[in-house]
């Protein structure tokens, strides 16, 4: 029945050849912890991607209760983890995810630096690395506002003002993320809410199909 | 592949009619004991990642995500703390050489420096050596970096203190408050709303006076002698006053 499903549609769309080119590549001997385990420190990077489909599932479903308003915000969140069933369970993966994907990323950028694996040809994987990596801090900044309780507004008062430091454009940064020279407020929490839903996770897609590319493209380095 | 001239096309469509056998590649001549991706190795790493889901599981279950109450701009007091991971970033703005005038050395050159360095890394150790021991340079750098880092967050987690910001966050129960009550008077009276609040919702130095869930007696005793950060003789009235005091304090249930 499958087969038959699979045969009409790739009579149509010719799939074949993709499916093929997503299942067949090989793994080579010094990455796999069934045969080293010492390998295991290949494993970060993929776990890194594991914790981030998390994030995005857990962080999908808080948004059915979260309400982004500076009203509505706390007490959204307050229901979400004390009355809704399993609320707590969600909120509880998203809040310890957003650690876990840092501790993760951290691992596997020290795995690939001490390996030295980003060297020719894979400079251009490592830059989109870091490129990742400061996507990650900037969720985790605008993320942690978002709860509106008393950590999240005054930490993300220092994080402006760190902001506000840079030379020359630093106010302007500030105004654009908190949409006011001064108040960090009801378009602050708003404006998160948007970078931290759709601008970053949309760059970070962008960024991690880059990334996945590139490894499918080189391979992984060889052994040291 | 069949191409050019007498190719065959499925009805109009630019697919073409001969179908690519749907076998995967033989990996027996690889080197070394080299897997094929699918289904073999897939099936491994889905077990590590079940391993991992049930032990993340496990840690959302045992500790459950902190909330504090809801932000209150105007409260001046409160000791700010961003998340663990941006610590070391807070307590390098701590020193001398990278705060007020010098701001803009702890908040931009310093981490401007470490990120760009991090970010332009396979143009700076461009040696065709990757042995860790072959790139001294490159591999102290990052050593000092990790210290730096692992060494300004422990700084940050022994001089914050841990019970002060737990007390300023706490969430607490909203009471109304009788303010004309003779033991609200009493406690007024004694500068008790100096630490406890006037609302007696607490402060950064001083517990909420709401739901203590003590009985008359052991309040009395508190408010004489003092307890915790809080020394002795603060009150000052008679043993009547005391007993109503007492028992004031004790009436205030959270709902």
């Amino acid at each position: 029945m499958l087969n038959k499903i699979y045969d009409w549609v790739d009579e149509r769309l010719d799939i074949t050849p993709l499916w093929r080119d997503i299942a067949d590549h090989e793994v080579p001997e010094h990455v796999n912890p069934a045969h080293h385990f010492s390998a295991f420190v290949y494993c970060f990077g993929g776990l890194t991607f594991f914790v981030t489909v998390i994030q995005i599932l857990s962080g999908m479903f808080l948004t059915m209760y979260y309400v982004p308003d500076i009203k509505n915000a706390w007490e959204s969140v307050y229901y979400l983890q004390n009355e809704v069933a399993f609320g707590q369970i969600v909120r509880g993966m998203h809040h310890w995810g957003a650690s876990l994907v840092i501790v993760m990323m951290f691992l596997h950028t020290l795995r690939v630096f001490f390996q030295g694996a980003y060297k020719k040809p894979r400079e251009l994987n490592w830059i989109v690395g870091v490129l990742i990596f400061m996507v990650m801090m900037g969720l985790g900044f605008t993320g942690y506002l978002l709860p509106w309780d008393m950590k999240a507004l005054f930490a993300t008062k220092v994080g402006l003002q760190i902001a506000e430091a840079t030379p020359v454009i630093g106010p302007a940064i500030k105004t654009l993320l908190a949409g006011h020279h001064e108040i960090v407020g009801a378009q602050t929490l708003t404006r998160f809410f948007a970078i931290h839903v759709f601008f970053l996770p949309g760059a970070l897609l962008g960024l991690m199909a880059a990334h996945f590319l590139m490894i499918r493209k080189q391979g992984i380095s060889g052994p040291l | 592949m069949h191409r050019g001239k007498g190719m065959k096309f499925v009805g109009d469509s630019r697919v073409p009619a001969m179908r690519k056998p749907n076998i995967p590649k033989d990996y027996s001549e690889y080197p070394g004991k080299t897997e094929a991706f699918w289904p073999n190795f897939l099936l491994k790493e889905w077990m590590v990642g079940s391993v991992f889901l049930i032990g993340f599981l496990c840690l959302t279950v045992a500790h459950p995500s902190p909330l504090e109450r809801i932000a209150d701009p105007t409260d001046t007091s409160y000791i700010p703390l961003p998340d663990w991971y941006f610590l070391f970033l807070y307590q390098l703005l701590k020193y001398s050489f990278a705060s007020g005038p010098y701001t803009v050395i702890g908040a931009i050159v310093i981490p401007g420096l470490a990120f760009g360095a991090l970010l332009l890394a396979p143009f700076l150790d461009r040696g065709p050596e990757r042995r860790p021991s072959k790139r001294p340079v490159a591999v102290g750098m990052m050593l000092l970096t990790l210290a730096a880092i692992i060494f300004l967050t422990w700084e940050s987690v022994v001089t914050h203190d841990w019970e002060a910001a737990a007390e300023q966050g706490k969430i607490r129960a909203e009471v109304e408050i009788d303010k004309n009550a003779e033991g609200y008077k009493i406690l007024e009276a004694n500068t008790c709303l100096t630490c406890h609040g006037e609302n007696l919702q607490g402060g950064p130095a001083a517990p909420s006076l709401v739901g203590t869930g003590l009985s008359p007696e052991e309040i009395a005793n508190i408010a004489k002698n003092g307890q915790g950060g809080m020394p002795g003789g603060i009150f000052k009235g008679t043993d009547e006053e005391l007993q109503k005091l007492a028992e004031f304090v004790a009436g205030l249930k959270a709902e």
